[in-house]
Order: structure tokens, then sequence, then C-alpha cells
């Protein structure tokens, strides 16, 4: 079905502007074009359709589902429901406060932060279209076991210790929840909500995948192949620890990722070391750091951030022995 | 009626606002919006996500910024 992308491409590039076909510029405006129309394409319907499903589901049903359940679940759950909710960088502090006075464990808390902006509806809808089934499958394992292990860790090391006061106050605090109503959603309603979210999210990233897929072009026409396997294959082994910290100033979210991994995937990059780089550069970024530090004292931010490097650096290392 | 808007001072939050001056005046309702910036007073809502719409004490969305018509919708029905 995504074929009549790339045919759209072809009638555009080489039927209308007579391009050559060899030739690196045409290469680029193909590579352009077809993501382009293909990412928007799988956009709309997705968040539409993802939008229906999710009018019913929220956060603070989600911490009530959370509250009191077995710690090992606890993390997958936890994990699971980042995975499936929507995030947005400025609510991680009232999630955090959320979950914490529920007397939700923090580690379950971090699986839920550390899945959420690894794994969303884009995300995983623009992987399968663009880079195949088989390494979304990967990406989705990886970004949930990165939230499982994320959390395990930090209730290893106490991380109750490092919180702020604002968030130790919380937990102090009995559970005392106001005013919220609970609403009957009708089909109407949903297609509301759905409408609603296709607004906002297209509004948000649209810019994003025009950046991502136009530096994702010029990598496609530009760059040689062989550049990237002799300097970044699989034999440098300082390549994925070096794409890992390159990824984190690079803050970007994954719809604009996506098609540079693509570009970059297709020039023999290896699979490990593409996926260390956007999970570094989707996950671990300065303006969360920023926003984590208010409920977080700085030993235990640089504990968070050294364990996200180490863990993308490990997963990337592992991918590329095995490498498929 | 009394509205209020829980948020942090993030872009959605000032979108929800701006929106909801808009919705206020075509209704010509002469409300006042409370904006509520404080995280503890945000969290005592029982939310997690930003930014939230409160009518009279209750909250009638999270997370998410409705269209025009919507949120006419809900405050008209208050």
């Amino acid at each position: 079905m995504l074929i009549i992308f790339t045919k759209l491409a072809d009638l555009i590039v080489f039927d209308l502007f007579h391009m050559p076909a060899d030739s690196r510029w045409s290469g680029s405006l193909h590579f352009f074009i077809e993501d382009v129309t293909k990412i928007f394409f799988l956009l709309v319907i997705m968040i539409y359709v993802i939008g229906l499903l999710r009018a019913s589901l929220n956060t603070e049903r989600i911490r009530v589902f959370l509250q009191g359940k077995n710690r090992f679940f606890g993390y997958f759950l936890g994990a699971g429901f980042g995975a499936i909710t929507p995030f947005c960088s400025c609510s991680s502090i009232p999630l955090f406060l959320g979950f914490t006075q529920a007397r939700i464990p923090i580690g379950i808390t971090m699986s839920f932060l550390i899945t959420s902006p690894i794994i969303n509806e884009v995300a995983v809808v623009l992987l399968g279209g663009l880079l195949g089934i088989k390494f979304m499958i990967i990406y989705v394992i990886v970004g949930v076991f990165a939230g499982v292990i994320g959390g395990i860790f930090i209730d290893a090391i106490k991380a109750e210790r490092y919180l702020m006061p604002l968030a130790e106050k919380m937990k102090e605090e009995s559970v005392k929840l106001q005013g919220f109503e609970k609403q009957k959603i009708t089909f109407r309603d949903r297609q509301q909500f759905a409408k609603d979210e296709l607004k906002t999210i297209f509004s948000r990233v649209w810019k994003w995948v025009f950046v991502g897929v136009g530096l994702g072009a010029l990598l496609h026409g530009f760059v040689p192949e062989e550049f990237i396997t002799n300097n970044l294959g699989s034999g440098q082994w300082w390549s994925v620890p070096g794409a890992v910290l390159l990824g984190i100033p690079l803050y970007s979210n994954a719809s604009g990722m996506i098609p540079i991994a693509e570009s970059l995937l297709t020039k023999g990059l290896p699979v490990g070391t593409t996926l260390a780089f956007m999970m570094s550069t989707v996950a671990a970024s300065f303006p969360e750091f920023v926003i984590l530090k208010q409920v977080m004292k700085p030993r235990l931010l640089l504990f968070f951030f050294v364990m996200l490097l180490l863990m993308f650096t490990f997963v990337g290392l592992i991918l590329n022995l095995i490498s498929f | 009626m009394r509205i209020q808007i829980l948020g942090t001072g993030c872009v959605r939050c000032n979108q929800l606002m701006a929106l909801t001056e808009k919705a206020i005046k075509e209704l010509r309702l002469a409300i006042e919006i409370e904006k509520v910036s404080d995280i503890n007073e945000i969290v005592a809502f029982g939310i997690m996500s930003i930014p939230a719409l409160v009518i009279d004490g209750k909250v009638k969305l999270i997370g998410n910024v409705p269209s025009l018509t919507h949120l006419k919708e809900i405050i008209k029905k208050g």
C-alpha cells in the first residue's frame, strides 16, 4: 500500500521535473517527497484512530490502577502505560508528584517516565512505515525494558533519599482527590477528542517532520555509503557510546528523528548504533532534565542520566553484535 | 460561575488560556478566568496532565487543548 508514495515521488522527480535518475539532488528530492507525503498520511490516520481509542484513557485512571500493585509487575505496568499514554514533558512534574502522592514507588514512576517519551503512536507508526515491522518490534521491546530496568535501578539505589522537599512533602500528605468528575464518553465525544488530538499533535509535529526528512534527504543524497560503513560501522566500538552522547544535546522528538534514522540505516549505519542514537535523542534531553530538577536532587539526576547513557550504549552494542 | 485554568506556563497551557478567554468573550459572559500555576495547588485537584480546565471546582478537561466550539459547549454546560 505504501508503494504509492514511492510512485508519487517517481512521478514528480522523474516525469515532472525530468531529473536524471543518478544525480544526488534527485536522490535527495525523491527521498524528501516520498517521506513527507508518507509520514503525513500515516500520521493523520493513526493519530485519529488512536485518539478514538484513547479518549477514555488518562493518567488519572492509570494512577488508580497502579496504586498498591505488586512491585515487580508494577515496573512492567508502569512502562506499559508509559508507552500507551501520550507524553508532554510539561506534564512530567505533576505526574511525578501525583504518582508519589498516591504512594506508587518512585521506581515505577520512573519506568513510566522513561518509556513514555520513547514509545508513542507517532514513533511506532513511523518506524513500522519507514523502517519495517522488525525494527519497530525491537524498538518497542527495548523501550519497555529500558523503562523496567531503569525503574528497578532507581528503587535499588533507594532514590527516595534524593527527592526534593517538594516531592517529599507529597509523600507525607494523604491523598485527597477533589472534584474530579467521571464523565460518560459517547462516540461523539471520542470523535471530538480524536479531532482535537489530531490538531494539537499535528501542529506540534509537522515542522519536525520537515526538518527530519530534510536532513535525512541530504544524508541520503550526499553522504557516501562508504563514509558511514568505514567510519561508523560495527567495527568501531566507540561509535555506539559516541552516538548516545551526540544524541543528548540533539533534543528532538521521534517524528523528526525517524526519517534521519531511516537514512542512516540505508547508508549502512549498524542497527544498534542507529537505535542507540534515536533513543538518546528522544529520551534524554536537557529540557527534560531542567524540568526534573524541580523534584530530584542533583545526585539523583546524575544517576538517572548516567543510567540512561549506559543502558542505551549497552543495548546498542548488543544489537550490533547480534546484527541481523 | 468560576473558571480556573491549571498550568505551569507551558505552551499548551497558554493556548488553553487564550482559547478560554476567546470562548468567554464570544459567549458574552462576564467571567474572570483564574490562572492556577502553583504546582501544589494543581496536584491537589487530583490531575496529572496539564493544562486542565476547572469549572466551579470540577475538572472538565485534562491535558488537551480542545477546539473553540467544543470549549464553548463545555462552558455553556457549566
